[in-house]
Formats: C-alpha cells, structure tokens, sequence
C-alpha cells in the first residue's frame, strides 16, 4: 500500500507518489525532496534536530509521518535564509557563534522562529525552557540563547 | 528506528474510525497526536497491521464552556489548551501544568485524548484528570460510555478500554477554590516528572471547607490522595500546617525507584514539593 503526497514545502508544491505509510516525514523531506537541511538525530522525539513548521508550527518530522502532510504548508530550514540573504535569526546564530558542529542548528532555528512568534521571551530562563527539546553537545547553549535573546530584542524594536 | 510495515486510513467519522479497528481484529492502533506512538513505532516496540489516524476528523477539537464544567475535545492540541484563557480563568490548575507537558514541538502535535490513552504515570494531563475527577466520554462498536479517572488508568501505560474503543470527549469539573498549587521536579524541563503535585484548597469561615490533592511520578499511576485531602481539612491553620500536611502526603505514597531517580529521594522530593504546593494554596485568601 502506498499513496501520493501533496505538499508545499518552502513554498514550492510537490506531488509525491508512491509513498509508503510507514515513512517518517523527517525521511520524506531528505531521501524523496533532497532537503538534507532537516537533521535526522534521535528518531524518538528527544533531540530536536528534525524540528520544522507545519503550518507555521514547530514539530519534530521524526514524529509525523509523510503521509500526514498531505496538503499542509511545510517550512524547513531551507526556507528560511539563503547563505547570502540570512534571515534575522540565522543572522544573530551567526553574530554569537550560536553553533559549532551545526548538526543540532536546524532544529535550533525552526524551534527559534516558532518561539519568537508565541512567546514574549522577556527572560533568558524563558528562552532556556522554550529550548529544552533542542539538544545541543557542543555549545552549553549560552550563544545560542544569546542568540535568540538577540532577535527577540530586534523583533521588539521593530515592533515599537 | 524506521516503522515495520503498516496500512494507513484516515476516516472522516468517528464511526468510521471505530469500524476500522473493529475489523483490525485487535491489531490497529490508533493515531492522535503521534507523540508516544511514533516513537515506539520507531522502536519496532509496537507493530501495528494498520493505523487508524484520527486528524481527518472534523470536530474532535475544541474548549467548551458548560459553566460548572468543561469540555475538551480528545483531538485538542496541548498548545491550545496552555494558551486558553478559558481554561486559565476557570481550570488554572491545568493552566499552571500545561507548561510543563513535554516542549513545544510536542505541545504543537500531542493531544488529551492521546495523553490520557498513552496512561503515562509522569505525564501532566493523565494527572489532571485524577485531580479534577474528569469524566473520559468514549465511543466504541456499541456506542459511547463514561469512565472515571480511577477505572480508566490501570497500570502505567494501560487504560482500561476495549481495542475498538477511542476516547472523544474529556469533562473537567470547575472546581470551587480559593487557592491552588501546581509543583512539578523533572530532570529537565519538559521532561517526565520525577515527583509532581497538585492541591486546591477551599477556605471556609472557619479553617478549609474542601480540598483536592493529587500526585503523579510516585505510583504506576497518576493517584488522588483522599486521605491527605480529609486530613488536610481536619487540620488547624498555622505555621506548621504545610509540615504536617506534607508528612501526611508522604505517609500515602510508595515510589519505586528507577534509573532516574530511588524511591527515598522521589519520596523526599514528594514531600517537599507537598510543602510548598500548600504554602502557595495557602497564601491566596478568598
């Protein structure tokens, strides 16, 4: 048994066929779509690294499967920047060295961007809870809150 | 940590939904949120032949006011439920606990309906649903029935329904209080509970009139503590009343001990958390 998948992912629409019901929509997106930008790490929901917006919401690919994108609005990270046009966030990871390895950025920034449109982040320790899904082995996470906090204070510049 | 093979239907009806696991024959698995199921799918730790995926289903998702009670779809999102003023102004104590249901991600996609099937003893809204004594409403092959919290969880990570039963309906009671407390210790935030407790109280002309106390992380289920709550009301309010209500919590509960945590710190921390649940209960006067 397989089915088509129709989804639109960084604004492009692509018709999939032949998807079989048990593949991970994390999967989906790197082996069907070639969008290797979603980090496959734990595959159980834990590290964060597969986070992406489905409909302007951060979850974890590993946890959906493809078929259950059929006609939704899918963001990853390739979406959100271009290495010549950083979008803020992206911009502020790299002004305080938010990463090192780069494996867990991905998640990072989708799970950033959803926090920056839901919470207020008036505090680091807001910042710090909004990002306990998110593994990172490298950094300590001091810069990638520093990071966000960043983008979080620009976000409110612009809006006063 | 890919899938064994499954077959994948995505009825629009919640009849249609109960007819598919009808003739799964005891080897469908339903699918809500995705939160603890894909992950033991990943695992290969369930192999179900056919997933019955509920989010095509139209009208399982909503927040409803019936004034001494409120309904919450079984397809309601965690987010919508941290985010609503409603259940902020009239259920706070869940308010206060949605929060720490798992991260956003998760909070994005999990719903109550599969909180409460999935039967975690650490997990906040199983918990919930014992404080508040809701009502879990399920439709099954011979139409729909009612169950309570205590006969609904029956041991970590089973509930007492029927393979072609799915619950459609949670209904919290308003509880009548003038202070409440919602204490929670995880190893990181988000994650499952090591000890968590929740207590409402109800202040009277003289002393408490009624309280509500219940406890999750410390038994194979989320338990309400009648017993600390019948003690608590006898109790005389003074210095010492969060220290004696606190004992009596502990006195109630008989943790296992695991690889996060022994049974004496998990008993230790319960009782800690009991304390300063109560001072907050306490220190709201209405």
């Amino acid at each position: 048994m397989t089915t088509n998948v129709s989804v639109t992912v960084n604004g492009e629409r692509y018709d999939v066929p032949d998807v079989e019901p048990r593949m991970l929509l994390s999967d989906f997106l790197r082996d069907r779509l070639g969008l290797t930008g979603t980090h496959v790490g734990c595959e159980h929901g834990v590290c964060g690294a597969c986070t992406i917006l489905v409909n302007g919401d951060s979850v974890r690919s590993c946890l959906m499967l493809a078929v259950q994108s059929n006609g939704k609005e899918i963001v990853t990270v390739e979406g959100l920047g271009s290495p010549e046009h950083l979008n803020e966030l992206q911009a502020q990871f790299r002004e305080h060295h938010g990463l090192q390895c780069g494996f867990c950025t991905p998640g990072m920034l989708m799970t950033g961007e959803d926090l920056l449109r839901k919470y207020p982040l008036a505090t680091d320790e807001d910042i710090r809870e909004g990002l306990s899904g998110n593994l990172c082995r490298c950094t300590g996470y001091q810069n990638i809150v520093a990071a966000i906090r960043s983008a979080a204070a620009k976000r409110s510049e612009k809006a006063s | 940590m890919k899938p064994a093979k499954f077959d994948y239907v995505s009825p629009s009806t919640v009849e249609a939904a109960v007819e598919a696991l009808v003739a799964s024959n005891g080897e469908g698995k339903v699918l809500a949120g995705g939160q603890s199921l894909l992950p033991l799918l990943n695992f290969r730790m369930a192999r179900p032949t056919i997933l019955v995926d509920l989010n095509g289903i139209e009208g399982l998702s909503y927040i409803e006011d019936r004034g001494d009670r409120i309904a919450i779809g079984a397809l309601t999102r965690h987010r919508e439920l941290e985010h609503s003023p409603l259940i902020a102004s009239k259920l706070p104590v869940m308010s206060a606990a949605m929060r720490h249901v798992a991260h956003l991600a998760i909070r994005n996609r999990g719903t109550i309906g599969g909180s409460l099937s999935h039967a975690d003893p650490a997990a906040e809204l199983p918990m919930l649903a014992t404080f508040y004594d809701a009502k879990i409403l399920v439709q099954g092959p011979s139409g729909r029935r009612t169950i309570g919290p205590e006969e609904f969880f029956v041991d970590a990570l089973t509930n007492c329904l029927e393979p072609e039963e799915i619950v459609v309906e949670v209904e919290f009671p308003v509880l009548k209080q003038s202070g409440w407390a919602f204490e929670e210790v995880a190893h990181r935030f988000g994650d499952f509970a090591l000890a968590s407790i929740a207590v409402s109280v109800l202040h009277g002309p003289s002393g408490l009139e009624a309280a509500h106390v219940a406890v999750m992380g410390v038994a194979d289920t989320p338990r309400r503590l009648k017993e600390a709550e019948q003690a608590l009301v006898a109790m005389e309010l003074d210095d010492r009343t969060p220290d004696r209500f606190s004992e009596v919590v502990v006195s109630q509960v008989s943790p296992n001990g695991d690889l996060h945590a022994s049974a004496d710190y998990r008993r230790h921390l319960l009782g800690q958390l009991a304390k300063r649940a109560l001072q907050t209960a306490l220190a709201t006067k209405g």
